[in-house]
């Protein structure tokens, strides 16, 4: 494979962008982000639900102006869903629409070329000639098997096809995996991956986010809801709320036209943040709402 | 590339890592160099970040990669350049105090570390043996004493504003963090300057914290049990993901004879295609007992809690507690009902005291027996959870016996390592012959317990 240009000059220049693309980054991510592309290491990003690990995969896309190409993962995920098939209709009628008298070898091989064959996404992102992201969504929802078939596309780059042989990168993807973290990935797959771990964010940036997402919100509000969010999450509470759900929040009081968060604020739009009616509770109780 | 001295360094620090327990492999050896040549060593808050991606594959190793990773890069050596001399001018405490109190409404995090860093210059030191210097952190909380500064800080914060409300309950917890944040700097300070006087390797062996899933419950701290409940539900939550896609990708029934027969006739009485009876799936029946005695408190709050979260996946569990007569607690354990709450009225309001409040075995599985006679069937697992301690009473083996005979599969949870079974008034050898006793000190091995009982 020949050697490519990294996509980020540095540390500081991948901060950059990804904000100019909308994803306001720590220096944790900065870093990692910067590696993955400089090392050319798939990125393995996991943590709990709503703190932005999608999101950083289509900043990174629109940031270095890459075609984004998405695996989503579940139950029962195969080969033929993931890698390649064969469009066995085409073949069929291939072998049919065929003279009588040409040789079985002829069309034998003809049935087997590039013409018959589907690509699916990880396929696709490896033939790709332009800059690609290739996303492969809640990783940990896919069987184990998938895990085995995903090794050789990211440790070497490559799709070996029996009837057609190995088929390398012409330009390597920039890999991000996501997980939940609902089942402990094997470890071959993480020995390949760089890891980065992201976790809800600290208050200062957690505060720019939602400034940056809900620009009409005034800091002194903002900066109440990422508090009071905060609290929430210090309780011990079955679903603690996420990024996601604090920018939900600030568009909430906007729309409701409130300018402060106070106790009454806080029990009408209680729901926005917590989805659990016992989490409503303990929230109430704690936060001395009654 | 990077330099060869550099990469002895990082070589060091990959062993210890090891040794810590952090899992390191050759490949990420190598990745972890390839990363000192990518990124700008001098910027430690990239290398940090940089070598983390590489070698911790896991949250729970983060801690201890933190700790170490402060000791052998550490930010600068002996009191940092360009500093006054402190001890030609003692510092007023009330002064720092102030300066404290102001950092702290400012939340600056650098500002704090920065002061961290020459509070414990001034008041950390301290003699530990005549002529050879010393750190201690609770030296510099003692001169400090930052709780001391929470009732200025909530007036400071609430600027006039009611107490007693959310603005309170929201301002107390901004506050609690910072203080925590103060603590964390603090005490990596005082781990910097001791590894300076002792050498790291001897700092590195005995005061990096062990990591979460090894804690020993009997010994856990308050805040390892917080950390601990925090990975219970994840826990439940991967066992039942696990064991579900056990279920569903288990083999077929039997062989449904007519259906099978009569779709043969289709292909002239061949039966090419066979039909099977849809699998019964087995719903694991769990019972659970547990000593909830003062001596297993950390360990039987830390199972109570497994057991909620077990009920949330699975319909058919009870749990049943005793300290020296026996109760049923599922009830405060309800899908969606909340944990801490639920622990706390368990011990208020479930009838488990009898007569002194000391573990009696004997009288608690008499009780069980005699309450609940049909909770153990053939159909049950069952399980005990204690340390087997009985207070030199009745061990009750006979009750035992008949309960484990009547389940389907028993087990024994004790908290206490193998080599103290049977010592003192410790009853584990004699019930170790009846049913079968696994040694379960730390959230890992319990992990590992409980997928290996419910097979489906």
């Amino acid at each position: 494979m020949p050697q490519q240009s990294p996509a980020f000059a540095s540390v500081a220049d991948v901060g950059k962008r990804l904000s100019a693309a909308g994803y306001l980054t720590d220096p944790a991510i900065a870093t990692t982000v910067f590696l993955a592309d400089r090392l050319g290491k798939p990125l393995l990003v996991e943590g709990p639900a709503g703190v932005g690990k999608t999101e950083l995969a289509k900043a990174i896309a629109s940031a270095t102006g890459s075609l984004l190409i998405r695996l989503q993962c579940y139950e029962g995920l195969d080969e033929a869903r993931a890698l390649y098939e064969w469009n066995y209709k085409k073949q069929l009628l291939r072998i049919q629409a065929s003279p009588d008298d040409s040789a079985w070898d002829a069309v034998h091989d003809d049935v087997f070329s590039e013409e018959f064959l589907l690509s699916r996404p990880l396929l696709s992102a490896i033939r790709q000639t332009e800059p690609t992201v290739l996303l492969i969504d809640e990783t940990d929802k896919a069987d184990v098997e998938v895990e085995g078939l995903l090794l050789e596309v990211l440790s070497d780059f490559q799709v070996t096809i029996p009837e057609l042989g190995t088929i390398t990168a012409v330009r390597r993807p920039l890999v991000v995996l996501t997980s939940n973290a609902t089942r402990e990935l094997s470890e071959a797959l993480k020995r390949r991956c760089l890891y980065l771990h992201l976790d809800y964010p600290a208050a200062d940036r957690e505060r720019e986010i939602v400034l940056a997402r809900v620009p009409d919100i005034g800091t002194a509000l903002a900066d109440q809801i990422v508090r009071t969010v905060r609290a929430l999450r210090a309780l011990e509470l079955k679903k603690s709320p996420s990024i996601a759900e604090t920018i939900d929040w600030a568009h909430t009081l906007l729309a409701l036209g409130l300018d402060t968060l106070n106790e009454e604020a806080l029990r009408a739009t209680l729901g926005v943040v917590l989805k659990h009616a016992s989490d409503h509770l303990r929230a109430a109780g704690e936060l001395r709402l009654n | 590339m990077a330099a060869p001295g550099l990469l002895d360094h990082l070589a060091d620090f990959v062993r210890a890592l090891r040794s810590a327990g952090v899992p390191v492999g050759v490949s990420e050896g190598i990745d972890a160099a390839a990363v000192l040549g990518a990124v700008d060593v001098l910027d430690r808050r990239q290398l940090r970040a940089g070598l983390a991606t590489v070698v911790v594959k896991r949250p729970v190793y983060r801690p201890t990669y933190d700790a170490l990773f402060d000791l052998w890069w550490p930010a600068r050596m002996g009191d940092g350049a360009n500093r006054p001399d402190v001890d030609a001018t003692p510092v007023d405490p009330e002064a720092l105090r102030d300066e404290l109190m102001r950092l702290l409404l400012d939340g600056d995090e650098e500002a704090l570390r920065r002061f961290a860093r020459e509070a414990v210059a001034t008041l950390g030191g301290g003699d530990a043996v005549p002529g050879r210097q010393s750190f201690f952190s609770y030296r510099v909380l003692r001169a400090l004493s930052p709780d001391t500064l929470v009732s200025r800080l909530l007036d400071a914060l609430l600027a006039g504003a009611d107490r007693g409300g959310l603005a309170e309950q929201v301002a107390r917890q901004t506050i609690k963090e910072q203080i925590g944040a103060l603590r964390t700097a603090i005490e990596e300070e005082v781990r910097r300057r001791v590894a300076e006087e002792r050498g790291r390797d001897s700092v590195a062996r005995t005061t990096v914290r062990p990591m979460v899933d090894q804690v020993d419950f009997l010994r856990a701290q308050q805040q390892d049990l917080a950390a601990l409940r925090r990975t219970v539900a994840p826990l439940a939550r991967r066992l039942a993901a696990r064991l579900a896609a056990k279920r569903r990708r288990g083999r077929s029934g039997r062989l449904d004879f007519r259906r099978t027969v009569r779709s043969s006739l289709g292909t002239g009485g061949v039966p090419i295609v066979t039909h099977h009876r849809p699998h019964w799936p087995h719903k694991p029946e769990l019972v659970v007992l547990c000593d909830v005695s003062g001596s297993v408190a950390g360990f039987s709050h830390f199972t109570l809690m497994l057991t909620a979260a077990l009920r949330e996946q699975f319909s058919r569990v009870r749990a049943f507690a005793f300290v020296d007569t026996c109760d049923e607690v599922t009830r405060f354990f309800a899908p969606g009902a909340d944990l801490v709450d639920a622990t706390q009225r368990l011990s208020r309001e479930a009838d488990l005291v009898w007569f002194d409040g000391h573990s009696d075995y004997g009288h608690a599985f008499e009780v069980f027996v005699e309450r609940w006679p049909d909770a153990v069937g053939p159909k049950t697992s069952f399980l005990v959870l204690g340390d087997a301690r009985t207070n030199y009473r009745s061990p009750g083996s006979a009750t035992l016996k008949g309960l484990v005979t009547r389940s389907r599969h028993a087990y024994w949870l004790n908290p206490e390592p193998r080599r103290q079974w049977g010592s003192g008034d410790s009853a584990a050898d004699v019930y170790a012959e009846l049913i079968e006793m696994v040694e379960c000190r730390n959230a890992d091995q319990l992990g590992a317990f409980v997928s290996r009982l419910l097979p489906v």
